[in-house]
């Protein structure tokens, strides 16, 4: 059977998408390395944990990432959209701690549109915006032959039907790899 | 009217430099190499007072005065040290020229009324010198070459203005003359410039040269010698009158506009680039309005730095008009014209007016990227450095997989060094299925870190039932488990 991943992942460009979960961080860096592109990550500033350059090379270069630090939310969404609008990022990351208005969302969506680029919240679980195109939740799964192995729901989409895989990283080649389901075998 | 010069000589110029940053009360010289030598090059009082002398071998001088305190000469900042000088002299006459590398040349022709005559401008000079800890030696006469020759040969009180005839009295030495030349006058029995100036010339310039005469006439003020004075240092800063006040935001935008055009032209005709650009804007009751715009690059294309000011024009005030702009580039870059070329990677400069649109909301060392750095130890094997200021270089080594995301370690419950079967991390309890490692991490002793105070770290690899990969540590030394980081 054809997976209908490819028709999903990447999501539709010139919108603005979110997503949440344990592993929203490894949701954003293979999409980043996907648009092959410059990356912008706005964030407050007040975050002690890291995004770890030495971690996600393997997804992208970290050369051709740019991190806005902001004071709060409101400087990090202006920043955002003002990347977006510009254009000259193919991918803008937002990191919100606090879940965002529809006002703010269909600006970020409408800066988006305008700077034909790509963008992802990264919310906190149960939050996030009505204005935004898709939401994913990602989470790492336990698998006794790989540690790559994760989970992508699609919890929100507004053009289309809720779907999830079980996709892996493949470090060789660089790329999401999504696993076959398991179904029975065809009956003759 | 008589042309009046005053000449300045800073006989220790170098060495007051450097005592006025580091004041040391010891014999103290400058060392310089000449010809495979260190040598003496500028002393102060006391070391002179010791019998040392400029020239001298820096181990013999040791040898004579062993408390003598040295440091190696610096003459490009004693050059630029002078210029200061010069820039500063403008207070006194606008005609200020440098007299090689010790001295400056002041043309106060008309100038001196203004402080009370040449005796208190002398005056003036030399306390404010002394003030300011240098030693200067001062002459003034009708010429450039009496001057020079009062200021280095000149006895007694130097502010005192010298009777035309006293020249004569001085050495010959005094007429800015080759060593060689005065050592031949002297044997000759002329000592002094009066007995030059009473030889027949042919028979000085048969044996000396041209050169003799000409530096006597200068002095005497029979040839003409000019004074060039300094260039003023470029100034990038335009400006534009209205005769009506202006208020809305187009209008505004239009008269920058024309700033820009002029600025960039003189930018462009000096290959520089601004860095930092202040728009002034000057309202009908005086009140002045100013938007600074800090750009990523050094720029000055005008079409791309206009939108730029968009955002800071949009906020100013206007009150009841606008009739004077300023523009000034406060901070200038060498930009040098550039090849255009399709393998170069930055010619597309929408990313970096993205950075200075973003840097001048949240502040341009905010925006910022990973430069990869030489370190085993994970928080230090990246620095984050302002996006404006540094390069995207070097290569990305990876030896071990390493998490995406690194915290401030977080305790655990654990014992022993092998990993704990079960977890509690923020409130969530995890079943480890798997656990790769160790892989020991020794910390960098020639730095003190306080995290690091702990000694070695185990890093383990550690897979949960529950999904999340987890990067634990223990610390052996002193036994602990820690979370630090998480992977994909």
């Amino acid at each position: 059977m054809l997976s209908d991943f490819p028709d999903h992942f990447p999501p539709r460009r010139n919108r603005v998408h979110e997503a949440c979960g344990p592993n929203a961080f490894g949701f954003a860096f293979a999409l980043a390395g996907h648009l092959r592109g410059s990356v912008l990550w706005a964030r407050e500033a007040w975050h002690a944990d890291q995004i770890n350059p030495a971690g996600f090379s393997p997804y992208f270069d970290p050369h051709s990432l740019l991190i806005a630090k902001g004071n709060d939310q409101t400087e990090v969404l202006a920043t955002a959209e003002e990347a977006l609008r510009s254009g000259a990022v193919a991918l803008t990351v937002i990191e919100l701690t606090k879940s965002i208005g529809l006002t703010a969302g269909r600006r970020l969506q409408l800066a988006a549109e305008a700077g034909q680029s790509t963008g992802l919240c990264i919310v906190p679980e149960g939050a996030g915006s009505n204005a935004v195109e898709t939401r994913w939740h990602c989470t790492p799964v336990f698998d006794p032959t790989d540690s790559t192995l994760q989970r992508w729901e699609l919890i929100k989409n507004k053009s289309g039907t809720l779907t999830a895989w079980d996709v892996r990283w493949n470090a060789e080649a660089r790329r999401i790899i999504v696993v076959s389901e398991a179904r029975e075998r065809p009956v003759p | 009217m008589p042309k009046r010069v005053v000449s300045l000589w800073f006989p220790r110029l170098a060495s007051d430099r450097f005592l006025r940053a580091r004041p040391i009360d010891a014999p103290f010289a400058l060392t310089q190499r000449q010809s495979n030598t260190q040598r003496l090059y500028c002393l102060n009082l006391l070391a002179s007072q010791q019998g040392l002398h400029r020239g001298m071998g820096h181990s013999d001088a040791r040898a004579f005065c062993p408390d003598l305190q040295s440091h190696p000469a610096d003459s490009v900042g004693d050059q630029r040290f002078l210029h200061v000088l010069a820039r500063w002299a403008k207070r006194y006459c606008p005609w200020v020229g440098l007299e090689g590398a010790d001295g400056l040349v002041l043309d106060i022709t008309g100038a001196a009324h203004l402080f009370g005559g040449e005796a208190t401008l002398l005056h003036d000079i030399h306390q404010r010198l002394a003030r300011a800890g240098l030693l200067v030696k001062s002459g003034v006469a009708d010429t450039r070459g009496a001057a020079w020759a009062f200021a280095h040969y000149g006895t007694g009180d130097a502010t005192q203005a010298h009777p035309p005839d006293a020249i004569g009295r001085l050495p010959v030495a005094a007429l800015r003359l080759e060593e060689k030349t005065c050592v031949g006058l002297q044997r000759l029995g002329v000592r002094f410039i009066c007995d030059l100036s009473a030889l027949p010339r042919a028979t000085i310039t048969r044996r000396f040269g041209a050169e003799v005469i000409l530096r006597l006439d200068q002095a005497l003020g029979t040839q003409a010698e000019s004074i060039s004075p300094l260039p003023n240092p470029p100034r990038y800063r335009v400006r534009l009158s209205l005769p009506d006040p202006i208020g809305l935001e187009t209008d505004v935008m239009a008269g920058t506009a024309r700033l820009l055009d002029q600025l960039c032209g003189k930018l462009k005709g000096r290959e520089m680039g601004a860095r930092v650009l202040l728009l002034t804007l000057r309202r009908v009751d005086k009140a002045n309005q100013q938007i600074e715009l800090r750009l990523a690059c050094a720029m000055r294309d005008p079409l791309r730095i206009l939108p730029l000011f968009e955002r800071g024009v949009g906020q100013i005030d206007a009150g009841f008009g606008i009739d004077q702009l300023h523009l000034a580039a406060t901070l200038v870059e060498p930009l040098p014209v550039q090849q255009m070329s399709h393998a170069h990677g930055r010619v597309d400069g929408r990313l970096d007016d993205l950075i200075t649109r973003i840097g001048n909301r949240i502040g341009l060392e905010n925006v910022q990227r990973f430069l990869p750095a030489d370190s085993h130890i994970p928080e230090r094997s990246y620095i984050i450095a302002p996006a404006a200021y540094s390069d995207p270089a070097g290569s990305w080594v990876n030896l071990r997989e390493r998490p995406i995301q690194l915290f401030p370690p977080e305790p655990i419950m654990g014992a022993g060094p092998s990993p704990p079967a079960f977890l509690r991390w923020r409130r969530m309890t995890f079943r480890v299925e798997r656990a790769t490692g160790p892989e020991r991490i020794a910390p960098e002793w020639w730095l003190s870190d306080e995290n690091w105070r702990s000694g070695v770290r185990d890093y383990w690899k550690v897979e949960t039932k529950q999904g999340r990969r987890l990067w634990l540590f223990y610390t052996p030394q002193n036994p602990g488990w820690f979370v630090q980081g998480q992977f994909a």
